[in-house]
């Protein structure tokens, strides 16, 4: 291969690093307006009155709006229509949206806004998972769900898990906390949008512009073929910028109202009020061991703290049990999951979704059972992995796998096992895995999940594809892949991508899914397109179409060029387009929708720290991530999605907390709310282990998400070497090692964590048959 | 983006001249240097002047020399990074190069004065919120509001000092010269603070910190230990600074000073004291450190657990003596 596999510059990175890139926020069109959401001062209140006089009187005010103006209610999930872009009614969370204000300038927006009297009936907030499990004093948050303020539950059972526990001997039960944070991406979210001649256009910094898309034109009541929206070059997403927004439906109904352009980019503080973060998880564990470390069964509950709304929430309480079967080889498994609503600002997807939390609490569960048997923790893991072209207990399948390969390569470089024992001083070993894009869409269908059209004619060769590059990379990947096809230069291709109004569907930048799926759909039109080429470019040199080499802007002994004129006079105008949809991979049960993949990626962690025991803080010294790529299609740009993981993990294991008092945020700016800086970051040695995936292109598998997840058990197992006490709660703050080193101190158990896990009315699971494919033997 | 609310800037001549605009635009007109402490308290609307008095121009400011004598004299205008690139600080008040070197970030450090720093506005995280984050939570004591949101129990501002700077200055017995309208005065940087989260310096709104004198110090020994969560940016929610003079292994005279666990920097009289006369023995400095972390009691108005940071003081005290006598 001459350019997949080659650690070329991004083809984004000049503009990037020279501050060229148009971000959302710096696009202006002559006559813009500026548009501020005003916010709900209270966590839970009915909204009584609204007086707008005052602020439609301030002098530079064009137009004021609120939920009466945009009535129509959505979701990102069909199931889960529980969002106002304006709420008229009740406001749910501080920072709920109440009404929006278009100025000449930013300045009288805000002040106008401020102008807007509104008259609440203050209503009792629910707080935390076990005020929402309870009756509520005032009404239900939403009126779906329940009892009481349960969002969504499920149960599932699969395997004989009765048989499985008394196969056991030795059975254990952990109780865990992963609290809540939030994705702090550098640029907070903006939207400008335009309606021109009956047709409205939205740039946005979303991750999703196909959702965006079909909400505006729910909410707006317009066709799809009115609705352009494009998604800008991104500061970062994480999966905060996955769901359609307020201020985005705000933006494009006041450009409709004023005929003017409007825009709104949030304030730091709104950001974390937009949240979508990680789901604070409640998680209660029991497993079933033989002596030798083989599982024989795995109880899993979880409890989610879904914040205000929906979002991706029912997706995200199935994702908490879906992956714990894609490392190890459980024969028996039941999971429960519920979510509840509470006061706060709503929680969705952030990098992992739905399985940072179980991979923590399972990752230690099994270490904390190695203990009990004597045995070592990595053996337990090794005894238990899955194998390649197995099926799960749970109708997954996986194809590629290097779990072996990556915990072999991790241990090696990170002389893990012959490590350095002393008071103080700790290392972690950790595992995971995750999708390679989810294999169902959000809303059902059976159309592709990306599409391709590549154009070629003498202005050179034009990708266009609605895949969304959120500086994860996704157009150079795509570049790099058609690149490889035509025999040229990832900077030789031009891309239109993340815009709906000139691309073909892509269905966004979440799940781990643009390598993979639109990477897929680019090489098909790409070969489709080289096929075509080499047919002309075999009939001037006289040899087979599949004799025709191709590199270095050559068909053979033509230039690129020459081809495609020879093609041309053949064919007149040239496009091909590709397309793609993963295989039927969900299994023969409801909820089954969540968990599969085409593929999945696998990581192994190793994290080497200092923790003082006077002080209990944490000084994080390397991390060495292995990682199953499948195939690199540009190494520079894995390693840092892997670096990026790494950070945010440690952010996640060591400080980072989407804080509440009561129901009011506590932290919501950058400086009271904690991540690493780079004087905190430690030395990352990344690892790329290639196991060439059958399906993926060139055999390539994810590597946006994957990464984060081992880190953070690998750091609390790693402070359990230091000081031999177990912090089941994460963040691990300094002041949760002391009060663990405390109860060592005094005899009791060596931990700090939840005490006990509610007694949840989960539903009658659903028995599922195993799939017929031969497990490993107990 | 939170925008600022405009105002008027002035540029004035002198320390005198700006004192006497600040004195009679009274109560509307404040002072301002690097800005780093300023600029975003007044996006949030925590103050709201109508003018700002700029004095980082002032040539007298901005300078920073020996004293005949062996001291030294730094101009309020002098930014923290200029003072971590200073020789003879680092040499003889090594302390107060640690302390400026702690603050925040390079580039804040490039921005921000250490006349700034001395009179930092006190910090706590139920008053250091945007406008819209403090009316949604309840105006508090020190801004809009009229009780305490931390310890409501009564009317008293609880903010917590969070200069790192102004401990090693009391340490070092450093003097600050404050110009009013009618003259000029010298004070010793201790008296500058008080009790109260509000009103916080005794020193009047009006009047400019021209320059900071060390008075010499030759062979004494100083340091600063800080506690802060990460490595860079966070103010302190604890520190220690200590001075000692060590001679034939006897301590003869020492400094406690804490930062970060009252509304004003506490000076630990009684435990450094315990000090003179013994030389650097582990029990003892530990059972100072006790001493000087019995009366700090902190309040949830800051980063990580109270109950944590109430525990650390002693561990901060240990490592700065212990650092000091080195």
């Amino acid at each position: 291969m001459r350019v997949v596999g080659k650690p070329l510059a991004k083809v984004d990175a000049r503009a990037k690093v020279t501050g060229s890139t148009l971000y959302a926020d710096d696009l202006i069109f002559s006559d813009t307006l500026f548009c501020k959401l005003l916010r709900s001062p209270h966590p839970y209140a009915r909204i009584k009155h609204m007086d707008l006089n005052a602020a439609k009187a301030v002098e530079g005010v064009v137009a004021v709006i609120t939920g009466n103006d945009l009535p129509v209610k959505y979701g990102i999930l069909p199931i889960s229509q529980d969002e106002h872009a304006l709420e008229s009614e009740k406001v749910r969370y501080v920072g709920d949206p109440v009404a929006a204000v278009a100025a000449f300038d930013e300045e009288t927006a805000a002040l106008a806004a401020e102008k807007i009297r509104v008259e609440y009936e203050v209503l009792d907030p629910v707080t935390s998972i076990e005020e929402a499990l309870s009756e509520p004093t005032d009404e239900p948050i939403h009126d779906y769900g329940g009892p009481a303020n349960i969002h969504k539950m499920a149960a599932l059972s699969f395997g004989d898990l009765e048989a499985g526990f008394a196969e056991a001997d030795h059975i254990r039960e952990d109780v865990f906390f992963y609290g809540g944070n939030t994705h702090l991406p550098m640029e907070q979210h903006s939207a400008i949008a335009t309606y021109v001649n009956g047709k409205l256009t939205l740039w946005s910094s979303t991750q999703t512009p196909h959702y965006v898309h079909r909400t505006i034109s729910k909410v707006l009541d317009l066709p799809m073929q009115a609705i352009r929206v494009v998604a800008t070059p991104h500061g970062g997403g994480f999966g905060g910028k996955t769901d359609p927004f307020s201020h985005e439906l705000a933006v494009c109904k006041l450009a409709m109202v004023t005929g003017k352009p409007v825009k709104c980019t949030l304030t730091r503080e709104e950001v974390f009020y937009a949240h979508r973060g990680r789901h604070p998880v409640l998680m209660w564990v029991r497993t079933g061991m033989k002596s030798n470390g083989r599982i024989t069964a795995m109880h899993f509950k979880t409890a989610l703290d879904g914040g205000a709304y929906g979002s991706y929430g029912v997706a995200t309480m199935f994702y908490t049990g879906a992956l714990q079967t894609t490392t190890y080889d459980i024969p028996a498994y039941r999971f429960e999951g519920a979510r509840v609503f509470t006061n706060k600002a709503p929680c969705g997807p952030k990098r992992g979704h739905g399985t940072p939390q179980p991979r923590f609490a399972l990752e230690l569960h099994l270490d904390k059972m190695a203990e009990d048997l004597g045995l070592d923790p990595v053996e337990v893991r090794r005894r238990n992995y899955v194998s390649p072209n197995t099926t799960t207990v749970n109708w997954l399948r996986i194809t590629s796998c290097g779990l072996e390969e990556i915990t072999d390569q991790v241990l090696q470089a990170s002389s893990y096992v012959n490590r350095q024992r002393a008071v103080g001083h700790g290392m972690g070993f950790a595992v995971a895995s995750y999708l390679c894009g989810a294999g169902l869409p959000i809303y059902w269908n059976k159309l592709p999940h990306s599409e391709c059209l590549i154009k070629l004619d003498r202005g050179g060769v034009t990708v266009y594809c609605g895949a969304t590059d959120i500086g994860q990379g996704s157009d150079t990947v795509i570049a790099t892949l058609v690149a490889e096809e035509l025999g040229l230069w990832p900077s030789d291709i031009r891309l239109v991508t993340g815009d709906t109004g000139f691309a073909p569907v892509d269905l966004g930048s979440y799940s781990s899914r643009v390598t993979f799926m639109a990477g897929n759909a680019a090489l098909d039109a790409a070969r489709k397109l080289r096929n075509l080429l080499a047919e002309v470019a075999a009939e001037s040199m006289g040899c087979l179409p599949g004799e025709i080499v191709t590199g270095d802007g050559k068909f053979g002994t033509l230039s690129f060029e020459e081809t495609t004129q020879l093609a041309q006079e053949r064919f007149g105008a040239i496009s091909t387009v590709g397309s793609y949809r993963p295989p039927d991979l969900a299994g023969p049960y409801k909820g089954s929708g969540v968990g599969p993949s085409p593929a999945y990626s696998y990581s192994a962690a190793v994290v080497d720290i200092d923790v003082d025991p006077e002080t209990g803080i944490i000084k994080v010294n390397k991390v060495w991530l292995a990682h199953d790529i499948g195939r690199s299609i540009n190494p520079v740009s894995v390693r840092g999605q892997v670096e990026g993981g790494v950070y945010m993990g440690l952010g996640e294991a060591l400080m980072e907390e989407q804080a509440y008092r009561k129901a009011m945020p506590k932290q919501p700016s950058m400086l009271d709310y904690k991540s690493l800086t780079s004087v905190d970051m430690p030395e990352v040695e990344t690892i790329l282990v290639e196991t060439d995936d059958p399906e993926g292109p060139y055999g390539a598998k994810e590597v946006g998400q994957g990464p984060l997840l081992p880190v953070v058990p690998a750091v609390v197992s790693a402070v359990h070497d230091a000081l031999g006490v177990w912090i089941d709660q994460v963040p691990v703050t300094p002041d949760k090692i002391m009060k663990a080193l405390d109860a060592k101190a005094k005899g009791q158990a060596p931990r700090f964590g939840p005490k006990s896990f509610p007694d949840i009315a989960y539903p009658q699971y659903v028995k599922v048959d195993t799939p017929h494919v031969a497990t490993q033997a107990i | 983006m939170l925008r600022l609310k405009p105002f008027r800037y002035l540029r004035p001549a002198g320390a005198e001249e700006a004192a006497a605009i600040v004195a009679e635009f009274d109560g509307e007109a404040m002072l301002v240097a690097g800005g780093t402490d300023l600029v975003p308290k007044l996006k949030r609307r925590q103050m709201e002047p109508s003018i700002l008095v700029g004095i980082s121009h002032l040539e007298e400011l901005r300078s920073l020399r020996s004293t005949p004598e062996g001291g030294m004299e730094i101009g309020a205008a002098i930014t923290l990074a200029e003072v971590t690139r200073n020789k003879d600080l680092e040499m003889h008040w090594p302390g107060y190069v640690q302390a400026a070197s702690l603050v925040s970030s390079p580039p804040l450090r490039n921005l921000g004065t250490i006349g700034g720093n001395l009179m930092v506005d006190t910090r706590c995280n139920y008053y250091d919120m945007t406008y819209e984050w403090r009316q949604a939570a309840g105006f508090c004591l020190k801004k809009d509001g009229d009780a305490c949101r931390v310890a409501p129990a009564r009317p008293h501002c609880w903010a917590v000092s969070s200069s790192d700077t102004a401990p090693v200055a009391i340490a070092l017995d450093a003097t600050a010269v404050l110009a009013g309208p009618e003259g000029r005065r010298e004070v010793p940087v201790e008296s500058l603070y008080q009790d109260d989260g509000i009103h916080y310096t005794t020193k009047q709104p009006y009047e400019v910190v021209t320059s900071l004198h060390f008075p010499p110090r030759a062979g004494w020994r100083s340091s600063y230990v800080k506690l802060r969560r990460r490595g860079s940016i966070d103010f302190p929610i604890g520190g220690a600074a200590v001075a000692l003079v060590i001679e034939g292994g006897r301590i003869i005279d020492s400094r406690i000073v804490l930062s970060g666990v009252a509304s004003h920097p506490v000076v630990a009289v009684e435990a450094a004291s315990y000090l003179v006369g013994h030389s650097l023995d582990p029990e003892l400095v530990a059972e100072v450190a006790d001493h000087a972390a019995k009366p700090v009691k902190p309040l949830d108005n800051a980063d990580l657990a109270y109950t944590w940071r109430k525990r650390m003081v002693k561990w901060l005290v240990t490592q700065a003596v212990l650092e000091a006598g080195k």
